[in-house]
């Protein structure tokens, strides 16, 4: 921890998430709940990590603390070195909800140069960027449209463009295609994992599909709740690329089922759950 | 690339539901206008060719007639309550928008004013037009205004603190995480999640504004304005020249309405995702 952050940024890039012995508890009426427990994880720059685990196992509550949405009651948390919140004031990261959250009365444009305007680039210099943003995620053809005119897809993804608008070496995502149909899903997965190869930036994917995780990431963070924990790390090793035909490879499938054990846990212990 | 069509736009796909159920468009027009043709018609049959009307009731032939000779002063008295309204409408919507933002951003403040505001509301407030007048003096439009800016108060006051609770949980999440300042979220997402409500609270305060000016000038004041005449001429019984005066009022409560009521289409036209 000597040298400073922006010396070190220069020569070892500080990871893109650093989790020690993070924790949450929320005030809730009888008590305190236990979100969060003794998280420790490790993000490095330009690597693509999905979390996955049953409701209430802290997920998405991870990914907040992150985001600085919400604050850790326990541990250590740095983003690229430093706290979430200067991470946050600074716009190292880009942001995605399940919900694509867009400003119903704002067109397409509008929304994806939002965060543009709120750092006050200039009107030229932001047009371009929108431009270049909307071909990204293939909707040029759409800036003028307003959100209620999209359908579903279409509108996650200008609220996938719209947290790349700052360019951000670090991309959160709440189950960003939670809500949509499978086939507009897998569409959307291999134009996450383009971009994501693309634009170099590190991923923190939060899904409850276990094939959407094994397919985007190179790391699969397994949780499981009460409290929320990391109780696996599966490492997929599938490289940069993702060709459509590592749907249907041996090598996606066996990850499936190690994702699904480690789920699941062992046999054993499934025949007790009952 | 496999891009999803896009689906049909939301009005096109009403146009065709319409046609399905086969009413054509010309009768929403032409509907209203044969309604109003019958009355008229049922009217000048009881008037004038009957005679069994009492005699307040003139036909609708000598109510345009007088509306035609007098427009001139009936005009002169528009303007004289209308501008009471507007000037009511606006004060008391300012006030109320003022008020509901104090109120929205602090709780304490909302519950100082939530007795209040209450008790407003149950106030018949042209009751407290005499006292008004008496306060102000009976040459001053100020007690008119005064009362049809507590009446436009209410419905604005209360659209706009809901309004501006409007806010969606991941629109904050989205500009906390974009670094927004507090000032930033309320332009770019506070506001406008607050502008339908506060057109509907105006479209509703404007009808209050304009029937609560009218109705003041019959509790004394300066010897003009609609209401003025209209309960001048009753009493004398000019019936027909009170009926076009009431025409008057109408023509105002209806200005007031559709342009308030277009504002409020304007603003809600991109409202639900």
């Amino acid at each position: 921890m000597t040298p400073t952050d922006e010396t070190r940024g220069a020569t070892a890039p500080a990871p893109a998430v650093r989790a020690r012995g993070v924790g949450k508890t929320f005030a809730a009426t009888g008590g305190e709940v236990l979100a969060l427990t003794g998280v420790d994880l490790e993000v490095a720059a330009g690597e693509f990590v999905s979390l996955i685990g049953p409701s209430g196992c802290g997920k998405s509550t991870l990914l907040r603390l992150v985001a600085d949405l919400d604050q850790a009651s326990a541990g250590e948390l740095e983003v690229f070195g430093k706290t979430p919140q200067k991470a946050r004031v600074d716009q190292d990261y880009g942001i995605a909800f399940q919900q694509a959250g867009l400003l119903p009365w704002r067109t397409v444009a509008g929304n994806i140069s939002l965060p543009l305007e709120l750092h006050r680039m200039g009107r030229a210099e932001r047009d371009e960027r929108v431009a270049q943003l909307a071909g990204l995620v293939g909707l040029s053809e759409f800036v003028d449209r307003y959100p209620d005119q999209l359908s579903g897809g279409m509108q996650q993804r200008v609220a996938i463009a719209r947290a790349l608008a700052e360019n951000p070496r670090l991309l959160l995502m709440d189950e960003p295609f939670g809500a949509l149909d499978e086939m507009t899903r897998e569409y959307l997965q291999s134009e996450l994992a383009r971009i994501a190869s693309e634009t170099g930036a590190a991923v923190v994917f939060v899904t409850h599909s276990i094939p959407e995780a094994v397919y985007l990431s190179d790391r699969v963070v397994v949780m499981s709740p009460r409290p929320g924990r990391i109780t696996d790390v599966i490492e997929t090793g599938f490289g940069e690329e993702r060709p459509e035909g590592l749907r249907e490879s041996e090598a996606y499938f066996a990850k499936v089922t190690a994702v699904r054990e480690a789920l699941h846990g062992s046999p054993v212990e499934r025949a007790n759950e009952r | 690339m496999s891009a999803p069509s896009l689906p049909a736009l939301p009005d096109v796909s009403l146009r065709t539901s319409r046609a399905a159920r086969g009413l054509p468009s010309w009768l929403r027009f032409v509907a209203p206008v044969v309604v109003g043709a019958v009355i008229v018609l049922a009217w000048i049959l009881v008037v004038d060719v009957l005679k069994i009307a009492p005699r307040m009731l003139p036909s609708p032939i000598a109510i345009g007639a007088e509306l035609v000779l007098r427009a001139g002063i009936i005009w002169d008295d528009t303007v004289i309550t209308a501008t009471n309204s507007l000037v009511g409408l606006l004060a008391g919507t300012i006030v109320a928008i003022v008020l509901a933002g104090l109120a929205a951003a602090w709780r304490p403040v909302d519950g100082m004013l939530a007795p209040l505001v209450a008790a407003i509301a149950v106030v018949p407030i042209v009751a407290l037009t005499p006292i008004l007048n008496t306060m102000f003096g009976a040459s001053s439009q100020f007690g008119r205004q005064a009362v049809a800016a507590i009446a436009a108060f209410i419905p604005v006051f209360l659209n706009v603190l809901r309004g501006l609770r409007q806010t969606r949980p991941v629109h904050r999440d989205l500009l906390r995480a974009s670094g927004a300042t507090g000032f930033q979220t309320f332009r770019v997402l506070t506001l406008p999640s607050a502008l339908p409500y506060l057109l509907t609270g105006l479209r509703i305060a404007s009808s209050l504004a304009v029937i609560s000016a009218l109705v003041a000038e019959y509790f004394g004041g300066p010897s003009d304005g609609i209401g003025t005449a209209i309960a001048t001429y009753a009493k004398s019984g000019r019936a027909a020249l009170a009926w076009a005066y009431v025409a008057g009022g109408i023509a105002i409560g209806l200005v007031f309405f559709l342009v308030t009521s277009l504002l409020e289409r304007l603003a809600t036209r991109r409202t639900p995702v």
